[in-house]
């Protein structure tokens, strides 16, 4: 036993060596030092001035703001400093289904040059607008992104994240772009396809959610690739939680830095907050958005290093700005400088929700959207279960179905029909595969107060 | 001329029809014909009961937490003999008429075979035997089988 403790402790002492040396051989790029090593007084009077023109903009533009503002008492003129923060009404994703497409909009739709968009809480999709400027600068976060990972202008950028609608792609694929990498716009799947590419191309960096990374990695080892003809040397991974267990997977895997990456659609894309080759916390671009941490049930702001609710502001946006947008998100800030050099306030981990949101393949799924799809196809609201696991690197979705009446009839054909209905019904509403199995009434474990519906067997 | 036939569904694990066997056994229900459709998740249970039983299998059925319904069926004689049931299939096939199930009971009637039929057209498949004096029986009839 006592042997076992010492092995721990001397690999423990090793481990953080090799890193300490890692980090002083390596230089940390950084993409804006203007900004990204900002003096954090400069900062707060930056954010103030930019909140300042934000709610006055949105009040003036956008009637859901100006409605909440006026019935809380708030004008645009009370907010005189970032401590006025605190006193603005807060906006959820809720608002930005009801305001589905264009209610949240601050400027004229002919200033929009982008739509992107995610999946909502019950199947209505959220959009969020972009003005030529909103593009640039998400462009830019992620071009912070990519360099703080030690991206440049040499490196070939493989993005095997979904082009699309959904955020990941195409904000990755701009910011290599900014850097002036080479692009190679894979999207996601075909994995066969990603690893020819990958050794043909010899791709340096790499962007997909950390689970394809793995998925990624256990293939290239198992097909008996050499591991010298895999060029990579990092990549940004983001859109679903990961532990710091599966960095070091990743990185023994594919002989990387794997650099955690943050974003959401409501207020810009990945590359709202990055890690540096430190990795220790991700930086928060604070110069477009304002993070506070509030404890989710009295809504107060918390210090830095407590745990919390995350909320932003966006504070340049023009096209569709959000007002301490609730996250749901629980992880804790720090504005301790960071051995990169960079000023920017970082964030931990995500390390749970204050909702039922869950992350499946890095797509956000609320069990009230296969709630809506259960009624809609079985005419009934039955009783059901999502549980969720890890297979193999990749996440897996059941959906338990208890059997009712309405659903239950003697051929084995309309059973069958009713089940492919449901999991079609799923895949076309949340975007993703999921097994139906329909059980016995009753046998789903009843629980007293909230129905508890989802359970999560992934480590994460 | 339809039957009132009892579909129950079940899991496919170890023990579930024993227990269903048992459940209806113990409450003195006699199953008159029986056939499983089993898949490899569910299976679906259909039988027929004496017309003075359905109703209080389909309570006991309830009771105990089961999903069962009760649905028409058409009951039909076919001659006991090779290619005794292949004529009525001849007629069905012709009608355009398909099968989701078919299953038989344990006795028949004298030099005739009675089977449970569940088309895709019940009606139609009614009136298809009438005009080919195919022989159906009533609920009061299989009672007495």
């Amino acid at each position: 036993m006592l042997g076992c403790t010492k092995l721990m402790c001397s690999l423990f002492i090793f481990s953080k060596n090799r890193k300490g040396v890692l980090n002083m051989q390596r230089e940390h790029k950084i993409y804006n030092p203007e900004m990204e090593c900002i003096d954090r007084e400069e900062l707060r009077k930056l954010q103030g001035d930019r909140l300042k023109k934000v709610v006055k903009h949105t009040y003036d533009h956008v009637a859901l703001y100006r409605e909440r503002m006026d019935k809380k008492g708030v004008k645009p003129e009370d907010i005189r400093s970032l401590d006025d923060l605190k006193l603005l009404p807060f906006t959820e994703k809720t608002d930005l289904r009801d305001q589905f497409p264009f209610g949240l909009f601050a400027v004229p739709k002919s200033e929009i040059v982008r739509i992107q968009g995610s999946s909502g809480t019950t199947g209505k999709p959220i959009v969020s607008g972009y003005t030529q400027n909103d593009l640039d600068v998400w462009t830019e976060m992620m071009a912070r992104t990519l360099t703080a990972a030690g991206g440049g202008k040499d490196d070939i950028v493989q993005v095997c994240y979904g082009y699309g609608l959904f955020t990941g792609g195409l904000g990755a694929h701009q910011g290599a772009g900014k850097i002036g990498a080479m692009v190679v716009p894979m999207s996601s799947g075909n994995t066969q396809r990603q690893i020819m590419m990958m050794q043909e191309l010899g791709s340096t960096m790499l962007c997909c959610t950390p689970s394809y990374a793995t998925y990624l990695g256990e293939t290239i080892r198992d097909m008996g690739i050499p591991p010298e003809k895999i060029k990579l040397r990092a990549g940004c991974f983001g859109a679903e939680p990961w532990t710091e267990e599966m960095r070091q997977h990743i990185e023994e895997l594919l002989h990387i830095d794997a650099c955690d990456i943050y974003g959401l659609t409501e207020i810009a894309g990945p590359g709202v907050s990055y890690e540096c080759l430190a990795k220790n916390g991700m930086h928060i671009s604070e110069d477009h958005v304002i993070a506070e941490i509030i404890d989710p049930v009295t809504e107060k702001q918390l210090p830095y290093g407590t745990p919390g609710e995350l909320v932003f502001t966006t504070n340049t946006k023009e096209g569709m700005p959000i007002i301490r947008y609730r996250t749901h998100d629980i992880c804790t800030l720090t504005d301790e400088k960071c051995a990169c050099g960079r000023t920017l306030a970082r964030m931990s981990r995500i390390t749970g929700r204050t909702d039922d949101m869950i992350v499946i393949r890095g797509v956000n799924v609320f069990p009230s959207q296969i709630e809506s799809v259960l009624v809609g196809t079985s005419g009934v609201a039955p009783h059901y279960v999502l549980v969720v696991d890890r297979v193999n690197s990749s996440d897996t979705l059941e959906v338990k179905v208890e059997l009712t009446e309405e659903m239950f009839s003697d051929t084995v054909s309309h059973i069958e029909e009713l089940k492919d209905a449901i999991s079609g019904q799923i895949k076309s509403v949340v975007g993703i595969q999921a097994k139906v199995s329909l059980v016995p009434p009753k046998s789903i474990p009843r629980s007293e107060g909230k129905a508890k519906r989802v359970i999560d067997n992934r480590k994460l | 001329m339809f039957v009132r036939q009892i579909s129950i569904y079940i899991e496919n694990i170890r023990g579930s029809l024993r227990e269903l066997t048992q459940l209806l056994g113990e409450n003195d229900i006699d199953l008159k014909a029986l056939s499983i459709a089993d898949t490899s998740s569910f299976g679906i249970v259909r039988c027929i009961v004496e017309e003075s039983q359905i109703d209080k299998t389909i309570d006991l059925l309830r009771e105990n937490g089961h999903i069962a319904k009760v649905n028409n069926v058409i009951c039909v004689c076919v001659p006991d003999k090779p290619l005794g049931l292949s004529s009525i299939l001849t007629l069905l096939e012709q009608a355009g008429i398909s099968i989701e199930y078919i299953y038989s009971f344990y006795k028949s009637t004298g030099d005739h075979a009675v089977l449970i039929i569940r088309p895709s057209e019940k009606r139609r498949t009614v009136h298809l035997f009438e005009e080919n004096n195919i022989q159906m029986l009533t609920q009061a009839e299989i009672d007495k089988i």
